[in-house]
């Protein structure tokens, strides 16, 4: 335990001050995060492994799971497809308005949830834009599956996009104009040049990508129609055991979310080591 | 044949495709749903307009999301601060884990950490049991708005906050001291503004997030008219009257507010960058 290892004697902050702000944010961390984390957990096997079982067995909670991956299977591939050809549109040449591009791909993020379900009602509802063509054509979007499902694309759109167009910046496209000059088409050169270089980069943006699509809330509770068995994701059937005061029930599914979770932060430090993101972690894995 | 390929192509292959995708991508999914809520807002008179934001209750509801976001931001900057401080600059058993960690609230589903948080700080609840007989409640109330916030702000001030601490640099700080100057004042005179910028952002970035959060709050706040009542929630109560209007006037002053953060943090940005010479 060298407490400053790498830092010279005139930056070391004395040590009652490292103690303090060691205490604090230990103290904050375990209030804030952990504590939340642990009663996930607590709460979903109080009532022991029985009533645990039951309630995921529970064949709302199964469908809640079954519409939840689909949303997250639709979503994530047409995001990941979209986020490479946008990186590659913005990184590979130079046209005009390619900041305001990248600018509004970054869009979904600013927008709250429930903004996003709102617009999504405006176009698709009864009376929105192509509602009632769609409806004509007997294509219900608002207030069953398919609005679950755009409603999780929404606001998956730039996880992927994001993760790649700094990578591909930096990278440059010197391999690229290699392959091509050598007799290489686009797509051999996209697959066997630049996406050996991004695969981490896109494997960690397809991992916030799913754990955003199967845990997103607000957007998909605006505009599902919250029937139980039929547009229920998870999260919104986690609200609506909730809300019947079947508080066991509602944290037995919390659980499978909260461990796909860590999960996910696990996989996340994995890759982010890998990619070079914060060159003062990879410093310490040498 | 390589030959010719080279003499024609000025650009890689595949401009007109990926382009072409990401723009009807980008207008179908993201342009197109702005555009709907900013017609809509834009077709209903402005009078009408000023008249949903004056009602009392959709007064109380902006007041108490954008008090409690700025107040959450503000706590959030602080131990973003320290930990950002802490997980960079000291060694500890469980730095690593700790470091992971802190993305919990963006891992986390909102329902789960909603429900989580209201275990917590219930009446009947771990910790809200125990702040009971003080007087304190911590559920349904503002002050379980404002611990919601706390949660879901967090890791966008330490993620802000820690490269910036991470690029310090350590000679300005030994050039302070050497030239005589206590551990405080190079902190407060050298370290501190040097990280200012950061911070900001970071505070802007915890505000913009806190202003629209709708999940992990609406439990433990119970959802009171005029006491507990975000303003995302009155968006969702506004639709289920079908109020479309109402609810597009209050989504669209959120809207303006985010996006008005976001420019604020292009123009710090934009300023950092000025200052320091960088392009």
């Amino acid at each position: 335990m060298s407490s400053t290892e790498g830092f010279s004697h005139e930056s070391r902050d004395p040590k009652w001050v490292q103690f303090l702000l060691i205490g604090l944010t230990l103290g904050f961390v375990f209030l804030l995060l952990i504590l939340p984390l642990g009663v996930i957990f607590w709460e979903a096997f109080r009532k022991g492994i029985k009533t645990y079982a039951l309630a995921l067995s529970d064949r709302n909670a199964q469908s809640a799971i079954a519409l939840t991956l689909l949303a997250t299977a639709i979503s994530v591939p047409v995001n990941m497809f979209f986020g490479l050809a946008a990186a590659w549109a913005t990184t590979k040449y130079s046209f005009r308005g390619k900041s305001l591009l990248i600018s509004i791909i970054d869009l979904p993020f600013a927008i709250s949830p429930v903004i996003a379900g709102l617009m999504l009602i405006l176009l698709y509802g009864i009376h929105g834009w192509f509602g009632s063509t769609l409806q004509s054509f007997g294509l219900q979007v608002i207030f069953a599956v398919p609005g679950v499902v755009l409603a999780t694309m929404f606001v998956t759109v730039p996880f992927v996009a994001r993760e790649l167009i700094p990578v591909m910046q930096e990278q440059g496209s010197e391999q690229e104009w290699a392959a091509v000059s050598l007799g290489a088409s686009g797509w051999q050169t996209f697959v066997k040049v630049t996406l050996p270089n991004i695969r981490w980069a896109l494997l960690y943006g397809v991992l916030l990508c799913s754990a955003r699509a199967m845990g997103e809330f607000g957007a998909v509770s605006v505009v599902s129609s919250n029937i139980r068995g039929l547009t229920n994701t998870l999260p919104l059937q986690i609200d609506a055991l909730y809300n019947d005061y079947n508080a066991p029930a509602a944290f037995a599914l919390s659980s499978i979310l909260a461990s796909l979770s860590i999960l996910t932060l696990i996989a996340k430090s994995w890759l982010e080591a890998r990619i070079d993101y914060r060159s003062k972690d990879k410093e310490e894995l040498l | 044949m390589s030959v010719t390929g080279t003499m024609q192509a000025r650009r890689l292959p595949g401009f007109g495709l990926t382009l072409g995708f990401t723009l009807f991508y980008v207008t179908l999914m993201i342009a197109l749903p702005i555009a709907a809520l900013l017609l809509k807002a834009s077709a209903v008179s402005t009078t009408e307009l000023i008249e949903t934001l004056k009602s009392p209750r959709v007064q109380a509801s902006l007041r108490l999301t954008f008090g409690a976001s700025v107040l959450a931001a503000l706590i959030n900057t602080f131990f973003g601060f320290v930990a950002a401080w802490t997980l960079v600059r000291y060694r500890f058993i469980g730095r690593r884990m700790i470091d992971s960690l802190i993305d919990l609230p963006f891992a986390m589903p909102t329902a789960v950490s909603g429900i989580a948080l209201m275990a917590i700080y219930a009446p009947t609840g771990l910790i809200g049991q125990h702040l009971i007989p003080w007087g304190i409640k911590t559920a349904i109330s503002p002050l379980g708005v404002l611990i919601a916030l706390v949660f879901i702000g967090f890791p966008f001030a330490v993620r802000t906050i820690q490269p910036a601490i991470e690029e310090l640099d350590i000679e300005a700080e030994q050039a302070s001291a050497s030239l005589g100057a206590s551990r405080l004042q190079t902190f407060t005179r050298v370290t501190l503004p040097s990280l200012l910028p950061a911070a900001l952002t970071g505070f802007t970035l915890a505000l913009a997030r806190a202003l629209g959060e709708y999940g992990s709050v609406i439990f433990i706040a119970g959802n009171l008219p005029m006491r507990t009542e975000i303003a995302s929630l009155l968006i969702v109560s506004r639709l289920d009257e079908n109020d479309v209007v109402g609810a597009c006037a209050i989504a669209v002053v959120m809207l303006t507010a985010t996006f008005g953060l976001l420019l604020g943090i292009q123009a710090i940005q934009w300023f950092i960058q000025r200052k320091t010479g960088r392009s």
